[in-house]
């Protein structure tokens, strides 16, 4: 493909962005391939997107369709918001992962192919007569191979790697290569190497000399004789991490039982994808946090109700089929009008579904999936750093208004990784949190149930504190005192106090604020993780002409004041959700607008041209 | 019982109306148990009371202490919750036998694994009195209620067995109407640091009325009760003819002029091993017949709230780095200028 003969090498063609995807076998180490290159493209200071992607199974049959594991990262030097709807450069260890993946590789993009893994058996695995390599089947994409397994075996041969395990480092031929293509620096993979593994193992030394090999194998074969740059973004001005959602989720809990000057307390119970949630805080004991892993989904969050009854910052972390067994513990925590936070990672359903596989479809199950008249907030980051800020903000709902609060993320969140222009720690918002230590009531009484004239929220006596012993439980209260009470008309004022408490938060939220164009006729409506592809698409359609505006929620119960005016604005109104069009409904039940769905239920994200193509169509549609 | 203390038993009466039907074993218990508190010099505000969902399970809202009517069958986790989120706490589980052995099983055995610091009260009527008389887990097989009108195929489980499987480091059964008895396993219970169970024997005067008749009927209950204490032979009857033997085959009935004084059992709950436990809880299932009353089981072990705070306090001196900023720079950071 090259004509010209090695050296001296070209300069390196510049482009300002790439979506590179790293796909093989689940035992292949692609996930770490891939969080590596993009560990190093945050330091060189590229904007990052990425979206890990594996199968439900451990260890799925090898070579097969069903295990194939893959990592995309989207690198550019300007401002992205998602990781990429076609793959530029798909890395291909396996013909399973070829056929899996090659839908998503854009026209004339490259691919690079493990031959060794192009073997007989391997195809027939994947379910390929003829080798795709060879056959012609790729001629719209450019092709390139390395023997990939041979090459690695030779660079570890000194190393004391034996057996199966030399194998094992062929990931970072990979990463190797790729990283030359790219001009990644090196140094950030060989430092987390010698720390992962320790310096000067034998593992750390295999891994460091694939790495090489695949590395000068760029550097010396012909056929590579093309790299790439991606100049770092011009991203604003400050200090950055790179960071998941799970991680950013658990760090914003963190934060925030210290602006309150709460102990945290964690109890819950491992379920993809929101175990790491739990594994992240666990690492944090010297923080002071308190986790707990709890016999079942169900003591998890009694655990944390019971913390909450004692005064700590109480939260669960759970995925859909955890909170259909929370249910019932949260409507106690809303009946006895205790703070508790639940942490919902959405994955695809019903039942055990897609269980890596990302889906919004838990927001009904959020708003009303609960027994009785049981209202609560609702909140949903919008993408992997801004859980951060919204795990603080449901820990300030919770706190200030004495109820429990769901936070909705996805497993495209959880997983995911973007750059984040770090806060100023001194300067986050503080959680003012008051535990009643005075009896409120006629006669040193204490009333539980009496009310904040403001917020409507109820006071907080912990256990342990003198004269204030009360009782709450599941039985309704009676207003004040909380006294058991079965008088109808004091249910229906309770019911009422209840749902009133929630919705006045609507006066603590910030109003809605409306992207793009002002002469537009079409709403964009959307929450949640498909932020980045639903305004990437509104931005892609303002810029061919198409006016369309753009709202994303963050708190989807209540809704901020103005959206039903803003609603009013518009002819029409797209909702664009990883469901069967949840929120659409519930717009148009509350606001009586002709909302439409924009449904996508693959266990993917959006692409934003997908977005982008359902307004132009709307668009063309006479109103 | 010292006379001496600061509360009456009226100081832990909420002024909640007490709605049990009457001749109800609860009352006896709330009784037994208001009058335990305040024979001690304890802080009434460091008591909490944490129930499930039954009749028993109203006990928190009589008892003028912190407490939470909670879930069916939840106690024990929220209890935890409780108990690990202040340690200063005594935190009492008030259930009964549907409420802890059926809906609630799962809980109930980690609580006793971990060793929580908790004092478990199950009120074991062997029936479900507050959905009005169906079969509960512990009620004998054969059983005729209004869900097994041709008797009930369950076999029942024995809590002091559960509980001893369940690693439980105390484990004791009381009955109901023995008030004396009662407050001894509450000091007990009270007084042992982790997780205490006690099986409490109450009637069920309108839906089980007379199930532990063997052990409260006047012309019965002596032959039948096996007073458990410590360092002493097991022995029992009217006359102290009858005793306890326990060999391979588990624990079995004698009369001692049979094997003599010698051959008899001594009880020492503090066996490490709950093997002789298990083959006491054994010789009554029911109760049908001499039934083991006191504390069969009680030992050391750490519990897992001082673990927890260890390995907090632990964490907290060698790892000072404990603010956010710390920990975004421990992840790697890049500037942007």
């Amino acid at each position: 493909m090259q004509e010209e003969t090695l050296s001296p090498p070209k300069p390196p063609e510049k482009r300002d962005r790439v979506v590179i995807r790293f796909a093989g076998d689940s035992g292949d180490g692609m996930q770490l391939a891939g969080s590596r290159f993009t560990e190093s493209s945050a330091a060189f200071g590229n904007d990052l997107a990425t979206f890990p992607d594996y199968p439900a199974e451990i260890r799925a049959p090898q070579g097969t369709l069903a295990g194939v594991s893959s990592f995309q990262v989207h690198i550019a030097d300007w401002d992205i918001l998602t990781h990429g709807d076609e793959a530029d450069v798909l890395v291909a260890m396996n013909p399973a992962a070829l056929k899996t993946n090659l839908r998503d590789v854009a026209p004339g993009g490259l691919i690079l192919a493990n031959e060794d893994a192009f073997d007989e058996r391997n195809l027939e695995k994947a379910g390929y007569e003829k080798n795709p390599l060879h056959d012609g089947s790729l001629s719209s994409f450019h092709v390139m191979t390395a023997p990939m397994e041979k090459l690695t075996k030779a660079a570890v041969a000194n190393t004391g790697v034996k057996g199966r395990s030399v194998l094992r480092s062929k990931n970072f031929f990979a990463l190797g290569l790729i990283s030359w293509m790219f001009n990644r620096p090196t140094a950030p993979t060989y430092e987390w190497v010698e720390e992962k593994f320790g310096a000067g193992t034998p593992v750390a030394e295999a891994n460091i000399e694939a790495f090489r090999a695949g590395f000068n194998f760029g550097n010396t074969t012909e056929e590579f004789h093309h790299t790439y740059e991606i100049l770092p973004a011009k991203l604003p001005a400050g200090t950055y991490t790179n960071i998941t959602g799970n991680q950013a989720l658990a760090w914003g809990l963190v934060a925030a039982a210290k602006s309150a000057g709460l102990t945290l307390f964690l109890g819950s119970y491992p379920i993809t994808p929101a175990t790491s949630i739990l594994e992240e805080i666990a690492r944090l004991k010297h923080f002071g946090v308190k986790t707990f892993q709890a016999e079942d989904e169900i003591a998890g969050v009694g655990v944390s109700l019971g913390a909450a009854f004692a005064g700590h910052l109480a939260v669960t972390t759970t995925s859909g089929p955890g909170v259909a067994l929370k249910s019932e513990t949260l409507s106690l925590a809303l009946m006895t009008e205790l703070p508790l936070i639940l942490v919902d990672v959405q994955r695809a359903g019903p039942s055990t579904g897609l269980p890596t596989k990302v889906e919004q479809s838990d927001l009904m199950m959020a708003l009303y999936g609960r027994h009785g008249e049981s209202p609560l907030p609702v909140v949903a980051p919008r993408s992997p750093s801004d859980a951060f800020a919204t795990a603080m903000e449901a820990a300030r709902l919770a706190l200030k208004y004495m109820t429990p609060v769901i936070l909705l993320s996805d497993g495209y969140l959880a997983n995911g990784a973007e750059p984040w222009r770090i806060p100023d720690f001194d300067d986050l918002p503080s959680i003012d949190v008051s535990h009643a230590t005075e009896p409120n009531g006629p006669n040193g009484v204490y009333w539980p149930y009496a009310r904040d004239e403001v917020t409507g929220a109820r006071p907080w006596a912990v256990p342990g504190t003198p004269g204030l012993e009360h009782r709450i439980g599941g039985l309704e209260k009676e207003e004040l005192t909380g006294d058991v009470s079965y008088d109808p008309d004091n249910h229906e004022r309770m019911t009422e106090a209840r749902a009133a408490k929630i919705d006045g938060i609507a006066d603590d939220i910030p109003e809605v604020e409306v992207y793009g164009g002002t002469e537009a006729d079409l709403l964009v409506v959307s929450w949640g993780s498909t932020f980045g592809s639903v305004r990437a698409g509104v931005r892609d359609a303002n810029a061919a002409g198409n006016p369309v505006a753009h709202v994303h929620l963050r708190h989807l119960n209540p809704f901020p004041r103005n959206l039903g005016d803003v609603l009013a604005r518009y002819n029409k109104v797209l909702v664009p959700e990883l469901n069967r069009g949840q929120l659409a409904m519930v717009l148009r039940a509350k606001y009586l607008v002709p909302a439409e769905s924009l449904s996508k239920v693959q266990g993917a994200p959006f692409m934003a041209h997908e977005v982008t193509k359902k307004i132009i169509e709307m668009l063309e549609v006479q109103s | 019982m010292t006379t001496d203390t600061r509360y009456k038993r009226s100081d832990f009466q909420s002024g909640q109306e007490v709605k049990w039907c009457p001749g109800c074993g609860d009352y006896t218990i709330l009784a037994s148990v208001q009058n335990f508190l305040a024979s001690l010099d304890v802080d009434r505000e460091k008591h909490v009371f944490i129930s499930g969902i039954g009749c028993s399970s109203r006990f928190p809202y009589y008892m003028n202490t912190y407490g939470m009517h909670s879930i069916h069958g939840r106690a024990p986790a929220i209890a935890t919750g409780v108990a690990l989120a202040n340690p200063e706490l005594t935190v009492w589980v008030i259930t009964g036998d549907g409420d802890a052995l059926s809906i609630g099983g799962n809980h109930l055995i980690h609580a006793l694994r971990r060793n929580v610091n908790l004092k478990i009260l199950l009120f074991n009527n062997q029936i479900y009195g507050l959905t009005k008389g169906q079969y509960s887990p512990t009620s004998e097989a054969g059983k005729r209620t209004k869900t097994s009108p041709l008797g009930s195929l369950d076999h029942p489980f024995n809590p002091v067995s559960l509980a001893l499987g369940a690693e439980a480091t105390f484990v004791a059964r009381t009955i109901d109407m023995d008030r004396e008895h009662t407050t001894r396993m509450l000091k007990a219970a009270y007084e042992h640091h982790g997780t205490a169970f006690i099986e409490i024997y109450q009637n069920c005067n309108v839906f089980n009325d007379k199930a532990f008749q063997i052990l409260t009927g006047r012309g019965e209950r002596d032959a039948n009760r096996i007073y458990l204490e410590e360092r002493q032979p097991i022995i029992f009857g009217a006359n102290d003819e009858m005793g306890v033997v326990v060999g391979i085959d588990g624990a079995q009935i004698v009369r001692i002029d049979d094997v003599g004084l010698d051959a008899i059992q001594i009880h020492n709950p503090a066996r490490p091993e709950p093997g002789v436990a298990f083959a006491l809880s054994r010789l009554a299932h029911g109760p049908s017949g001499p039934t083991p009353i006191g504390i069969f089981r009680q030992v050391q072990r750490a519990t897992y709230g001082d673990l927890m705070d260890a390995q907090i306090a632990d964490a907290m001196a060698k790892n000072k780095a404990n603010s956010i900023s710390d920990l975004v720079q421990q992840h790697g950071t890049w500037t942007v200028e």
